[in-house]
């Protein structure tokens, strides 16, 4: 019989069970347009779960990125200060940091996915919504309780196939917006734990610890090492000073002696 | 004919077109009671394709209901097999 009959028949079963079991055509028409309103609350509410969900794994990946851009900047410096060691203890790292980064971008990818089907899903069902409210009223309205029973069948028919698809639709988006919760909430405890090493401003950041030692000893090996220059330089001239240069210096002291001098 | 694609909505196909895709629909049906996952795979993507191919969108506000109904390109074979049995994979 082929898939697509098949499916369609189970659909069409599906219906036709509802169908059966209201009595009154007018009840089907009302207690169907309930449903398919409570649905539509439904699948909207199902595109703001996602976009939520969404939002949080962009958040962690903004995080995540941050982290591997300042282990990268880490290895440069470690890299520049000499220390090839610390370098590929950061490379390390980010290369972790990043494989969470790419695992998390083909997850967001499939949550932008499921979000767009769910928005299409729920435009079309609210035009379908908006349809058999419209056919409803002409129903009641205009026909016999006989002719408006084939009229009902035909709309209801038609809705309930929509209204299964959305449903479908709305479970899968659940149970991935679960799974996803999931795994950001494990995320968010890797990096609180610090295993994942949350660089940023962490404090468990050791490579940053060792930079900054070495930036703090090489400040101070710098500026010894400035001192030592002056010195170095100063201090022939000061020695030739005591006997080259004491020519020079003694007129620039010579008024303070007098007037030392003058005074007593 | 009135053709849904689960998850996507429904198209208007011609009949001309509908031998073609029940061919298309035999291997997809083959290739699930085989299991096998390739072929499945294969076979779904081209029926699907063919669809999109000859179909026109029917206007959002019919209420008219399909006269065949296709899986979505990210079934898998197993979720095939429940809505062909119906296992609670169609809700309400």
């Amino acid at each position: 019989m082929g898939v697509m009959k098949r499916v369609q028949l189970v659909f069409r079963a599906k219906a036709n069970k509802a169908l059966d079991r209201m009595e009154d055509p007018r009840e089907t028409l009302d207690y169907s347009y309930q449903q398919q309103l409570e649905l539509l609350q439904k699948v909207r509410r199902g595109v703001a779960d996602v976009a939520t969900s969404r939002k949080r794994l962009e958040l962690q990946l903004n995080q995540l990125q941050q982290s591997a851009d300042k282990l990268t900047r880490q290895a440069q410096d470690s890299l520049a200060a000499g220390r090839e060691d610390l370098a590929r203890e950061a490379l390390q790292r980010k290369a972790g940091v990043q494989s969470q980064i790419d695992d998390l971008k083909v997850q967001y990818e499939s949550l932008q996915s499921e979000e767009e089907k769910l928005t299409g899903a729920a435009q079309r069902l609210q035009a379908k919504v908006d349809a058999f409210r419209m056919k409803k009223e002409t129903i009641k309205a205009t026909y016999t309780a006989a002719e408006a029973q084939t009229r009902i069948s035909e709309a209801f028919t038609g809705i309930s196939e929509e209204m299964g698809d959305v449903g479908m639709a709305i479970q899968r988006a659940e149970d991935k917006t679960e799974q996803m919760k999931a795994r950001a909430g494990a995320i968010d405890e890797l990096m609180a734990s610090g295993a994942l090493d949350d660089m940023v401003g962490g404090p468990r950041d050791d490579i940053q610890a060792e930079l900054d030692r070495m930036g703090a000893s090489s400040g101070v090996d710098r500026e010894l090492e400035q001192m030592k220059a002056a010195l170095a330089s100063s201090a022939p001239r000061q020695i030739e000073g005591g006997q080259a240069d004491g020519a020079s210096a003694e007129p620039a002291s010579a008024p303070a002696v007098e007037q030392a001098g003058d005074a007593e | 004919m009135i053709v849904r694609i689960l998850g996507e909505g429904q198209l208007h196909v011609p009949e001309s077109a509908v031998g073609e895709l029940n061919e298309l629909d035999a291997q997809l049906e083959a290739a699930v009671e085989r299991s096998d996952e390739p072929a499945f795979r294969e076979a779904l993507d081209a029926l699907l394709g063919k669809l999109r191919e000859v179909g026109e969108q029917v206007e959002p506000g019919t209420l008219e209901p399909s006269g065949l109904i296709v899986p979505s390109a990210d079934t898998t074979m197993e979720e095939v097999r429940r809505l062909l049995t119906d296992e609670g994979l169609i809700p309400g």
